[in-house]
């Protein structure tokens, strides 16, 4: 091996049609070296790393690994040359078990039965314990890293590829991970890792590259950054926290005694004896790791999912029985995760979606029929209020990016003054200014006297904006407590701590 | 009453009166487990009927006709694949289009062939077990079972069985790591296409034998059931087949035994029992998911 850089990449250039991914993209990779890609959402760090792994292919410029041209046509061919990627999403199968999903990330894989022998020896040497006749849709997010992490540790890969790796896990299951990825730095293994987690980064990386808008705009050696100077390079502006308003919460708005729901998809979570209250003008943070129960607490807020009598009282009356249209009539407001198909219908325009869930609080229907002008006004009000970017009100939601199409799910239900509201995600997906914008106008809508329920698996932005947080945990929900007394450590015991990894040596 | 019908004679015929079925919902079960929702079943058995039977006749060769059949019925279903998989057509309307479209194909291709006889296929004779009926059957019978066995140990114990569940269960993820969505689902429709052209064959070439139109009389669409009802397990859709053509075969015989129910009834039976079976399998949600593959009757587009 020549001592030269293991991956060097120069002047990558994607594009897809109207939009420049990346553009004239260079950095590398030393051999052991654990290098950070850094950026906002959209920033373009997916797309450069397909373009190493060999899902897409670059429309110029060039890469070497170990010194030889690499120009991979598909994911095998990097797999042979030793690149392995562990995926944020999209890469396990639900219904098939461990060996079987690991079996289908090798090249050459051996037959069954060594292959569960391998996998245990492998899982044991990391200490990352896995069962390998276990069905992946019954694992939890950590393990289900676990998985996609010791696929590519079995092929001894010269570069690991990992795209946001802790977004899904417990602070101790980082702590874990981070162990893992030492080691393998010492045996002599690369790691090029994306993440917008700056404190992580400094604690892990010895090189950093910047990405925004596509573009590298820097590259540094992360421990000598600040992670205040690090997120302004990455932003490109200087940050303002949100500015809290204090003021004494009022009587309880919304109560949920023992509510316990089974949950209505195959792998989902059921939710048994929830119990909390939220008072007016605060705002309960509720955590977890994602697949805790989120989707099904908030189906059973919002009335999707019906529930027993007495189990969610809002302002002292019993809302169990009652639909979202009642709830909303209430004062009760719900803006779900996913927001293609279920906060927004896709093909619909943002009219017609303010429709759907405003129709009720801001009169937009009379006497069975839509008030087509007033419905615009609304859907123009919220494009204003929320800084939404978009051509007009007609266009659909599908053609919003993310970030602006989350505005505007967000500011349909903030701007219909809800009593109560449940938010689930608020700002996934969005980027560092506009996350800021949502997350004011959470607060601002407390300190006008709503209670706020939001669930979130970002633990920083549950930190700055809630008074209390509590945390989901296979379904049960701790006993709530005040941010401010809480520290990284307890979080991550209420969320369960390191789930199934207590038997871990490294 | 049961007196006249000989157990052994009766799961002979029960046995040759599954075999299309059981042949077609095993290709569907193949295209299925890789995620493609393929309707189109009772139109390429009936294609395959009318292939198998007009090149059996011209040929003189039964073998010819199955395998005539088999690849007419995969040329239809080429057709479906390149519709749904390449233009992104919905599965569903374009499933429900090529039966229709089968149909109405087949009946004017098969024009001048009402009444004709196909030549008869040679029977498997081993000696010593030939006198008793179950072992001296069509051989597309036990080719069929066979077929079975396969289907159940490729999809269990292969790669190329394993690349096709994780097609059927996440596109996505099969994409991202390299496996080709298309290509893999493109296989596994021709091989359902195939299966019921065989199965269309065998019925209009052994069962009936001779030609008319819309033979088929639904077949495909209990294949299609029965499919569900196994909830996409191999050893399921063999039990599936086995109860339809059992009843069949049994309601056959109390009408001929004079059994004082009206034959309508009688006739409609078979059908009647396989959708309430259906419905009480398929009452538990949650259960009847479970094996389900999970892209089924998604369209995959590589959009990254």
């Amino acid at each position: 091996m020549s001592a030269g850089p293991l991956l060097e990449v120069s002047g990558l250039r994607k594009t897809y049609p109207g939009v420049v991914a990346n553009d004239d993209v260079s950095f590398s990779v030393g051999p052991g070296e654990v290098h950070a890609l850094l950026g906002e959402n959209g920033a373009g760090k997916s797309t450069l790393v397909k373009m190493v792994y060999g899902l897409v292919r670059p429309d110029e410029g060039r890469m070497t690994f170990a010194g030889q041209p690499y120009a991979p046509s598909s994911p095998h061919e990097a797999r042979s040359t030793g690149v392995a990627m562990v995926f944020q999403h999209f890469s396990l199968f639900e219904a098939l078990d461990v060996a079987e999903n690991v079996a289908l990330g090798m090249e050459t894989p051996p037959p069954m039965r060594t292959l569960a022998a391998s996998i245990r020896e492998v899982s044991e040497t990391y200490g990352l314990p896995l069962d390998p006749s276990r069905l992946v849709g019954d694992l939890s997010a950590g393990e289900r890293q676990r998985v996609e992490i010791i696929r590519c540790l079995l092929q001894d890969p010269k570069l690991l590829i990992m795209d946001e790796p802790t977004s899904v896990l417990t602070p101790q299951e980082v702590g874990i991970l981070f162990d893992t990825l030492r080691k393998l730095q010492s045996e002599g293994t690369s790691i090029l890792y994306i993440s917008h987690k700056l404190e992580e980064i400094r604690s892990l990386c010895q090189g950093a590259t910047v990405l925004r808008l596509g573009r590298v705009v820097g590259s540094c050696d992360p421990r000598e950054k600040s992670a205040r100077e690090l997120a302004e390079l990455m932003v490109g502006t200087e940050l303002t926290a949100p500015a809290v308003r204090a003021g004494a919460p009022g009587p309880v708005a919304l109560k949920v005694d023992k509510l316990s729901v089974a949950s209505p998809s195959e792998f989902g979570t059921a939710l048994r004896e929830v119990s909390f209250e939220v008072r007016e003008g605060e705002i309960l943070g509720i955590g977890g790791v994602a697949g805790n129960g989120q989707d099904e607490l908030l189906g059973a807020l919002s009335g999707e999912i019906g529930t027993a009598p007495g189990a969610v009282a809002l302002k002292g009356r019993d809302i169990g029985a009652l639909g979202p249209n009642a709830r909303r009539r209430l004062g009760l407001l719900a803006a779900p995760e996913e927001r293609l198909g279920h906060a927004a219908a896709p093909d619909m325009s943002l009219v017609e979606n303010g429709v759907l869930s405003a129709w009720v609080r801001k009169d937009l229907v009379s006497r069975g029929f839509v008030d087509w002008k007033r419905a615009r006004r609304y859907a123009e009000e919220v494009i204003a209020a929320f800084d939404v970017r978009t051509p007009g009100p007609d266009n659909a939601a599908r053609s919003l990016s993310g970030g602006n199409l989350q505005k505007f799910v967000v500011g349909r239900e903030i701007l219909q003054k809800p009593e109560v509201l449940v938010i689930n995600q608020p700002t996934w997906g969005v980027d560092a200014s506009a996350a800021a914008a949502i997350r004011q106008a959470l607060l601002d809508l407390a300190g006008e006297g709503a209670a706020v329920v939001v669930i979130s698996q970002d633990l920083d932005e549950l930190m700055e904006i809630a008074g209390r947080f509590a945390a989901l945990n296979e379904g049960r929900l701790s006993a709530a407590r005040l941010t401010e007394a809480l520290t990284m450590e307890e979080i991550g015991l209420m969320m369960g701590g390191a789930h199934g990894m207590e038997v871990a040596h490294v | 009453m049961f007196g006249s019908i000989d157990p052994l004679v009766l799961i002979a015929s029960l046995m040759v009166a599954s075999t299309p079925i059981l042949l077609a919902a095993m290709g569907e079960l193949v295209t299925e487990k890789s995620g493609v929702l393929n309707l189109g079943v009772e139109g390429m058995m009936i294609v395959g009927a009318v292939a198998g039977f007009i090149t059996a006749v011209e040929t003189g060769s039964p073998a010819l006709g199955f395998i005539a059949a088999a690849v007419g019925a995969a040329i239809l279903s080429a057709l479906f694949a390149v519709l749904t998989l390449v233009f992104l057509s919905n599965q569903v309307a374009t499933g429900l289009g090529l039966t229709l479209f089968g149909l109405g194909v087949s009946s004017l291709m098969g024009q001048g062939y009402n009444g004709v006889r196909p030549p008869s296929s040679p029977r498997v004779t081993i000696p010593g077990l030939s006198d008793i009926p179950v072992f001296a059957l069509h051989p597309m019978v036990y080719i069929s079972l066979l077929l079975v066995v396969a289907v159940w140990w490729v999809l269990r114990s292969t790669r190329p069985g394993l690349i096709l569940r994780a097609v059927g269960e996440s596109h996505d993820s099969a994409h991202a790591l390299g496996y080709s969505v298309r290509g893999t689902r493109f296989a596994a429709v021709l091989f359902g296409g195939a299966c019921a052209g065989l199965g269309g064959a065998f019925l209009s070439l052994v069962i009936v034998p001779q030609w008319t139109e819309g033979m088929t009389a639904g077949r495909g669409w209990i294949a299609l059931a029965i499919v569900v009802f196994a909830s996409w397990r191999a050893w399921r859709v063999l039990l599936g087949a086995y109860l339809f053509g059992g009843v069949t075969v049994l309601q056959l015989n109390l009408q001929a035994a004079g059994v004082a129910i009206p034959v309508e009834l009688l006739s409609m039976s078979p059908y009647l029992i396989t959708i309430v079976v259906l419905v009480i399998i398929s009452s538990d949600r949650r259960r009847a998911a479970a094996n389900a593959p999970a892209s089924l009757g998604r369209s995959f587009h590589a959009s990254s």
